[in-house]
């Protein structure tokens, strides 16, 4: 929110709702039918573009290893096997694997850039000023900060989403957990799992 | 731009506001505003460059107080009234009271002529270049020098986009850099992987 809700010349800012629906309405003026697009969009945001759908990417990564290379190879081909897809302008899918001695996480420090379509849209903290500068120079204290302590031992890769090519975390499989089925594999995987800020 | 956007090293910030599984809304206007500047990307009314360079050029005050769908809506009514569709005062008249907007745009760059193609492995340094519109280099890598890992498809070149100006397709390179390059003596040591358009890359001496 602005910090003065007084304008520099002192006339009061308009609150954000106001705003938002006196845009709304010049979109709706050039015939581009905002109000059912909202609703839409409201659906594909909360229920189309979940961190299920990179759980799935995963659990089938971890299961099957021809699967696992394609991923490696052309993440957008591999993910649209499963059915899933990605916005005409995202053109590449680079899917980084963690292992027992590199830990990958991803973030965009000019904007906040995903692979929403694939790991849910970004939360505050991925977008806040804080993740955005911080995890690029202190990564290692950032991560314990926020419950991942990594041994020294571990090289970490930081991945700036500064164009768009989009990334996603493909975890380590968990121990304990051979013979399990995709779908109970998928429960394990989370969005911060997939970002590269928790182990799964 | 050397814009407030630019935020990779910046220091003196405080803790990661983290909790898992964090809500991605907050409030219905939220996901309208989200809704509603994507909406005006599909119709053609601006692109992606040109989206994110509005956000840029928000007063610095507004920018770091602003929340990210605030910053949404400040670039989508930006563009709006910047393209003709509708009027400043009308905006205002519609949403009774001041609408804070993006300062104006300056102007953008084309594609850098006789640009050098690379392979995994060259050694690579980022051009020195001071950009006041668009660009998609953060401030951190100028003048550094990475290594390319991979080559990404091309895409129109963000610092014309964003103009609307003649912008080509060109590839993007993934460069590793240390970050103890980037920051001698100032940074925890990692790897630190920055997708870089070609025209911002020139060779370096290979070794």
């Amino acid at each position: 929110m602005p910090v003065s809700t007084q304008s520099p010349t002192g006339n009061q800012i308009a609150s954000i709702e106001n705003r938002v629906a006196a845009i709304e309405s010049v979109l709706e003026d050039h015939a581009m039918q905002a109000a059912a697009f909202v609703d839409t969009f409201n659906h594909w945001a909360t229920e189309e573009w979940v961190p299920e759908n990179g759980a799935r990417v995963v659990a089938k990564a971890w299961s099957e290893p021809d699967f696992r290379s394609r991923l490696l190879a052309d993440g957008i081909a591999a993910i649209r096997e499963l059915g899933l897809m990605m916005p005409a302008h995202h053109r590449h899918l680079v899917a980084l694997e963690n292992t027992a001695t590199v830990h990958n996480v991803i973030c965009c420090t000019l904007c906040s850039c995903t692979a929403f379509t694939v790991i849910g849209l970004p939360p505050d903290w991925y977008k806040d000023l804080e993740y955005r500068a911080r995890v690029v120079r202190e990564s290692r204290s950032v991560l314990r900060e926020m419950g991942l302590a990594l041994a020294p031992q571990i090289e970490i890769r930081i991945w700036d989403t500064t164009a768009d090519t989009r990334y996603m975390v493909l975890p380590e499989r968990p121990p304990g957990t051979e013979g399990w089925s995709q779908e109970q594999l998928a429960a394990l995987v989370t969005k911060e799992g997939m970002i590269g800020v928790a182990k799964v | 731009m050397n814009g407030m956007h630019d935020l990779g090293g910046k220091e003196g910030f405080g803790p990661i506001r983290f909790a898992p599984n964090a809500p991605v809304f907050h409030a219905y206007w939220e996901v309208r505003a989200n809704a509603l500047y994507s909406l005006a990307v599909k119709h053609g009314v601006y692109n992606m460059d040109e989206y994110r360079y509005a956000i840029e050029r928000m007063e610095p005050r507004h920018y770091l107080s602003a929340s990210y769908y605030e910053r949404s809506l400040t670039s989508l009514s930006t563009l709006c009234v910047e393209k003709g569709l509708v009027s400043r005062e009308e905006l205002e008249r519609r949403a009774g009271g001041v609408f804070p907007l993006a300062r104006p745009a300056v102007s953008g760059r084309t594609n850098r002529p006789g640009r050098q193609r690379f392979v995994a492995g060259d050694l690579v340094r980022v051009r020195s270049d001071h950009v006041s519109g668009h660009v998609r280099m953060p401030g951190y890598i100028r003048g550094k020098t990475g290594r390319v890992v991979s080559e990404s498809p091309p895409y129109p070149f963000p610092d014309a986009h964003a103009h609307g100006i003649d912008a080509q397709t060109e590839p993007t390179y993934d460069v590793q850099f240390d970050s103890v390059d980037l920051w001698p003596d100032a940074a925890e040591p990692a790897k630190v992987h920055v997708a870089v358009f070609q025209s911002y890359l020139e060779r370096a001496p290979q070794s």
